[in-house]
């Protein structure tokens, strides 16, 4: 019953626009016909030793493009499409895909095993095709070396595909057996030992088991060591990445291998092939990685409980670890800085030095201080960067104490360097070293400031100057600027940058009309440091803020004359118009906070949203995200008189509401819904309609990111707050998506990530009820809320019992019992008495060292005892 | 399977700018959330909330002169303690009485005549006393004063207001209005309806409050003679349409009450918190015994007296929104005196007066006098300031509103200009 498509397979690689376009409607066509047919004759196909290899490989193709998407709801659709497919098909289809695992074409092989690995993938956790494993290993060691490849391969993908809880452990012992096994040295066949290699990398997170088991640990280990002296490139560098992902996830089961890890890794850094060696710098900064987690959760103190204890490997292989780095310094690529997509040993070595520092802190200055005294005024370039960038890469962990006096001898060389250097990749280290010391050495954190009057003058001068120079070095010196603006934030009235404040602004402003700004990112990197000089500034700086309203304005204005752009042209307008309305926000936010400085702006409001309306035109199917952010902005300057942008705005709002694929315009645009409730209160009726529409079309989606839906459910809140008891007409909808979210968010199982994801869900749904209530407190139509408290009052049981809320949660929550009893009165304060946990829950909430939570306790204590009174 | 990338950023801030912006935009909107949701939780709360505490309070003068009696440190605590509402810690003396002073609708002072006074407005004769908001609820009466401490804790016949009263009544069951307490005659007279038994007026037009005010006053009961579950009368005040007759009765009718001074209100102004120029107030010597401000002492001051704040860089403003910048203080003053921003400052106005140039305030003639009394919220308002300084010098007399009056109603018989077309 196989149909014949070898022809349309080799015809959809056709040469042909025509000839491919024909091919690929008539697969389409199949597949809808009749899609077992369909199917089987794609791994008949595949199977078929007779067959051209192209039409193989894109038959193998064209079937696993029939399992899985990338989209979330469609991935979902085609797993139901394949469980409820005919169990004959799939038992042929299975069965093709296995046959073809042992033939000597290796596209075929390759291809096949991908697709089994997809079609385990849905089947093993519904617990189909128990078979699978038992049959790919049954004869594993009988193979050819092909056939055992394939095989490998195979059980890599696998692992890849399905979670560690799908296979019980006696098949995952016979999978690691075969792979380790097939790793070793005594495998005599190069790909076979390759592919074993790979496949451990997938399997290691099967292997918890194995590695709490000291003998199967050990064996593992000396294999994997082993395959790091191969002579195969290849197998010594799949070994180390076997490696680095051992060190994240058996860190604790690491120290009685260390230093033997530590002598491959040294050798490798310093003799093997970039590939190998990059690796090997990767384990270390693994190892990083795990140690400041560790060190940053417990701060370093120990009480023997904790999950994982610190073994402190950095910390023991300081004195040899810190030279094999700073020699990888040395061995930079020219140009390195002018290649976005630069990747070498050298940036690789200071990164884990950079990295090594926040591990161990102050221990490192000593170890690095003589490398640069040595380097830093050499000849040759490669030394001053070299010793230039070991400075930059320690000053995040150390404690400024030690720190500072580093850095008041340097920083007057540093200045000098980034002036007159000869060598630009010198003076691009430069400025980011600079970057760095005001990041973590300038500001409020510090005692001793390392810039004084004296000197920040000189400072602003060179920075200035340096932003002339070629793009990566300016954008480097707009960076430091940027810390250096940041460090003087909160600083009181009187900002240090005052004096030369409009110099700053004008030099870059310049900066963002040079030639090559597109470059290195400079343009980007200009606005923003814009945007934080704006951020920081003070009062005195005030009106020069003002004037810059009218100068970005007329920039934004510029971008809008352009004509009949190419799709490029198009997208770096968009790009510029992004900036100039992230840097519009930060200019409103910044007026809008203090009384006088609104009032004047207030004048650019109706041009200003002019041109964001301007903005949005000139898309056709997309909002753009700055400009929404800009506008949430304004809507919170302009208060109620934003009710007159509404006619106009209000299609761009329901634009980004509809858009789905741009998950954070969505959310963004959702944001912005709440900021115009807030500002237009009951005049924002006439779009409720079509609002809340959108909004609960949106929670039935899913379509839709999931991280959209708890501020839609805040959203609600700000709606009802702000239209009180008109919010009547969708209270019936919104209390039902509301009730339905509450069931699912009561209980977590899952990872970090889920906890957290269903915290902010409920914090949403609890910000949703409080604005509901609020908002029908002194309405007549109290009564209609009266329904819904038995589960507002079993949601807050619910969550107080699960005992994993976080703060937020907790503060909303008990704010709902408030409002619960604030608005029903009498009619509340009987159920709230009769609720399981109200009390325990206030209790707990009243004595809670959190001041935001306690508070809201407190007006819920007085909510409670008036409802209950009466 | 290919190999992994390890790619690490290089050289690279860990946080963009773009997402900085996103996070300090949700960071605004969730405080601006809180601010709402708090709002609304106050919005009655609040007040009763206070009552625990009940400290006797001096009795304060009248709204026309420059200080008040001094606050005690131990009352101030009382209210931070017991002001459990979400600004509970960080509220202190000065802020209670701020946030109290912004809950009621201030009038500004009338240094120019408003167009349309006979169809737009009304005027009534204010009752000489201290300006509070009553508040019934959960069986119990408050009135607060403007700076926040209690004058009286009683039983009254207003909804809500005393135990008696039916006990099926639910917690949003409250009222609040806005009153002065005539000494004399130990009266609440009813100036403005904020709330009536749980229904807000605040979104109301004054001629729908002062409508219902009228009607609904009288039907409580509340006008009654005082007794054992109503401890106090309330009554309404006469209220008129401000043509000329209705002005004649406010200026020279006798009523049971002291007048201060004559109120005008917009007929279409809703009831809004702070300073509005929808509400104006005015007097002279024949209506109002304390025209020109007195000092502590209840005497006139030689010279005018004003009560500033001073800003952070400086500057010497109002309380107007936005404010009204008066001049700089002296930095040397600054340091001497020991003074901060937010402090309020008493000034004379010197010889030189106050100077305008296109209707605006050019310059003030500021002699520094000291710090105001503690019990003081904020700052003088700029048509007050004006008010005074018009009344030692030029006043705006009666026959002036009375004038404006007529002369619209003349204006109405003349035809309108005629638009010239070519």
């Amino acid at each position: 019953m196989a149909m014949e498509v070898t022809q349309v397979l080799l015809n959809a690689q056709s040469i042909d626009g025509a000839v491919r376009k024909n091919a690929e409607d008539s697969l389409k066509q199949f597949q809808e016909q009749n899609l077992p047919v369909f199917l089987v004759s794609l791994s008949g196909e595949l199977a078929n030793e007779e067959k051209p290899v192209e039409t193989r490989k894109l038959a193998g193709l064209v079937l696993k493009n029939a399992l899985v998407a990338k989209e979330q709801h469609r991935k979902f659709e085609l797993v139901q499409r394949w469980l409820s497919l005919d169990g004959n098909a799939k038992s042929q289809i299975k069965a093709c895909l296995l046959k073809t695992l042992t033939s000597p074409v290796l596209d075929a092989r390759s291809t096949a095993s991908q697709v089994i690995a997809k079609v385990a993938g849905i089947e093993l956790p519904h617990k189909q095709w128990p078979e699978l494993i038992g049959s790919l290993l049954s004869n594993v060691h009988q193979l050819p070396a092909q056939a055992k490849q394939a095989t490998l391969e195979t059980l890599g993908y696998l692992c890849e595909e399905v979670s560690p809880d799908v296979i019980d452990q006696d098949q995952v012992n016979k999978i690691l057996t075969a792979v380790v096994q097939g790793m070793s040295s005594s495998e005599g066949n190069t790909d076979v030992r390759l592919a074993a290699t790979r496949a451990l990398y997938n399997a290691l997170g099967f292997a918890q088991a194995n590695f709490s088991n000291d003998m199967e640990r050990d064996y593992i280990m000396r294999v994997v060591c082993e395959a790091t002296l191969s002579p195969e490139v290849r197998i010594r560098q799949a070994a180390f990445e076997c490696l680095v992902s051992i060190s994240s996830t058996y860190y604790e089961k690491l120290a009685p291998y260390i230093q033997d890890i530590f002598n491959i890794t040294a050798k490798a850094v310093r003799e093997d092939e970039e590939p190998v060696a990059l690796q090997a710098i990767e384990f270390w900064s693994s190892i990083c990685d795990e140690e400041i987690d560790i060190l940053e959760e417990y701060g370093g103190d120990f009480t023997g409980d904790s999950d994982i204890p610190c073994f402190y490997f950095i910390k023991q292989a300081l004195p040899a670890l810190v030279p094999m780095l700073l020699e990888t310094l040395l061995k930079q690529e020219e140009d390195q800085d002018q290649d976005e997509g630069a990747w070498n040993i050298a940036m690789a070595g200071g990164t884990c030095l950079g990295l090594v520092a926040r591990t161990v802190g102050d221990d490192i200055v000593p170890l690095v201080v003589p490398f640069i005294e040595e380097n830093i005024s050499k000849q040759d370039w490669r030394q001053r960067e070299a010793a230039t960038y070991a400075f930059g890469s320690i000053l995040e962990g150390p404690s400024p104490e030690k720190l500072i006096p580093l850095v008041n001898v340097a920083l007057t060389f540093m200045l000098s360097a980034l002036t007159k250097d000869p060598n630009s990749h010198v003076k691009d280290t430069t400025a980011w070293t600079l970057g760095r010391i005001f990041e973590f050495l300038h500001g409020s954190v510090v005692d001793s400031p390392i810039i004084s009057q004296a000197n920040c003058q000189q400072i602003i001068t060179v920075l200035l100057q340096s932003m002339k120079d070629t793009p990566n070095v300016a954008e480097k010196a707009c960076g430091a600027l940027y810390f250096l603006a940041q460090g003087y934030e909160e600083m009181g009235p009187s900002s240090p940058l005052t004096p030369f404040f409009q110099e700053i602004v004008q030099s870059l402003l310049t900066v963002t009309h040079r030639e090559d700004a597109g470059e290195s990112r400079l343009r980007t990197a200009a606005y923003e440091t814009l945007n934080e000089v704006v951020r920081c500034s003070t009062d005195e700086t005030a009106p020069l803020v003002l004037q810059l309203v009218p100068v970005i304005m007329m920039e934004l204005h510029n971008t809008l004359e352009g004509q009949k752009l190419s799709s490029d042209e198009r997208e770096k307008q968009s790009e510029l118009q992004g900036l100039l309305c992230g840097c519009l926000q930060v200019i409103i936010q910044k007026l809008g906070a203090s009384e006088p400085t609104k009032y004047v702006f207030m004048q650019y409001a109706d041009q200003i949203m002019g041109l964001f309306l301007r903005v949005f035109a000139c898309r056709s199917a997309t909002v753009h995200e700055e400009a929404m952010l800009a506008i949430g902005a304004l809507a919170y300057v302009t208060g109620a008189d934003f009710a007159k942008y509404m006619p106009e705005f209000y299609r761009y709002l329901e634009m980004g509401l509809q858009n789905f694929e741009e998950y954070q315009v969505c959310a963004v645009t959702v944001g912005v819904v709440g900021d115009i409730s807030r500002a237009l209160e009951e005049k924002i009726v006439p779009y409720c309609d079509g609002i809340m529409t959108q909004l609960l079309k949106n929670l039935s989606s899913n379509q839709l990111h999931r991280s959209v839906k708890p501020p839609i459910f805040s959203c609600f809140g700000d709606i009802a707050l702000a239209v009180g008891e008109y919010f009547e007409k969708y209270l019936m909808w919104a209390m039902s998506a509301l009730q339905s979210a509450a069931e699912l968010s009561t209980h977590i199982a899952g990872d970090d990530e889920l906890v957290e994801y269903t915290n902010s869900l409920r914090n949403g749904i609890l910000e949703a009820y409080s604005g509901i209530f609020q908002g029908f407190k002194n309405s007549p139509k109290t009564q209609l809320l009266i329904p819904y408290a038995p589960h507002i009052l079993q949601f807050l049981d619910g969550i107080y019992m699960e005992k994993d809320m976080d703060d937020v949660v907790m503060k909303t929550a008990i704010g709902v019992l408030g409002d619960l009893a604030d608005t029903l009165g009498s009619d509340a304060g009987s159920m709230i008495q009769q609720s399981v946990s109200s009390k325990d829950f206030l209790n707990e909430c009243l004595s809670s060292e959190d001041l935001m939570i306690k508070e809201s306790a407190e007006w819920a204590k007085l909510a409670i005892s008036r409802a209950i009174s009466v | 399977m290919a190999p992994h990338d390890i790619r690490r950023p290089f050289k690279r801030a860990a946080i963009s700018d773009q997402q900085k912006r996103r996070e300090l935009s949700l960071l605004r909107q969730a405080q601006n959330r809180r601010d709402a949701q708090q709002q609304a939780r106050c919005l009655a709360s609040s007040i009763l909330s206070l009552q625990s505490a009940a400290p006797e309070s001096q009795p304060e003068q009248s709204d026309t002169e420059i200080e008040t009696v001094p606050e005690s440190e131990q009352e101030s605590e009382a209210f931070s303690k017991d002001l459990d509402v979400r600004q509970a810690s960080k509220l202190r003396g000065p802020e209670v009485r701020k946030w109290f002073a912004r809950q009621l609708m201030l009038p500004e002072w009338m240094i120019d005549v408003p167009d349309r006074l006979a169809q737009d407005w009304y005027v009534f004769a204010r009752p000489a006393g201290k300006r509070c908001f009553v508040v019934s609820s959960n069986g119990t009466t408050v009135s607060r004063q403007r700076n926040g401490s209690i004058l009286h804790h009683f039983p009254s016949a207003l909804p809500a207001g005393a135990k008696i009263r039916d006990g099926s009544g639910s917690a949003q069951s409250y009222c609040i209005l806005d009153c002065i307490f005539h000494e004399l005659d130990q009266t609440y007279y009813v100036i403005d309806m904020v709330c009536w038994n749980g229904y807000s007026l605040y979104d109301c037009t004054a001629e729908f409050r002062f409508y219902w005010l009228n009607s609904k006053l009288e039907e409580s009961g509340a006008c009654n003679a005082p007794s054992h579950y109503h401890k106090f009368r309330f009554s309404a005040v006469p209220v008129y349409n401000c043509d000329s007759s209705g002005l004649y009765s406010a200026y020279t009718g006798v009523g049971p009450y002291a007048k201060d001074g004559l109120l005008f209100y917009n007929k279409h102004a809703l009831y809004q918190t702070g300073n509005t120029p929808l509400a104006l107030v005015w007097k002279d010597e024949n209506c109002s015994q304390y025209v020109i401000d007195t000092d502590g002492k209840g005497e006139i001051p030689s010279q005018q007296q004003v009560v500033l704040e001073l800003q952070d860089d400086r500057k010497l403003v109002t309380s107007d929104d936005p404010p009204v910048l008066f001049g700089c203080l002296d930095g040397d003053i600054i340091e001497k005196s020991g003074l901060h921003t937010g402090n309020l400052l008493r000034f004379a106005i010197g010889d030189g007066g106050l100077s305008f140039a296109d209707g605006k305030l050019e310059k003030a003639d500021l002699i520094y006098l000291g710090k105001s009394n503690r019990a003081r919220a904020f700052a003088d308002s700029y048509s007050k300031v004006l008010f005074q300084f018009m009344v030692r010098h030029s006043p705006l007399k009666i026959d002036d509103l009375l004038a404006s009056i007529n002369s619209a109603n003349d204006q109405e018989k003349t035809p309108s200009d005629i638009e010239m077309v070519g």
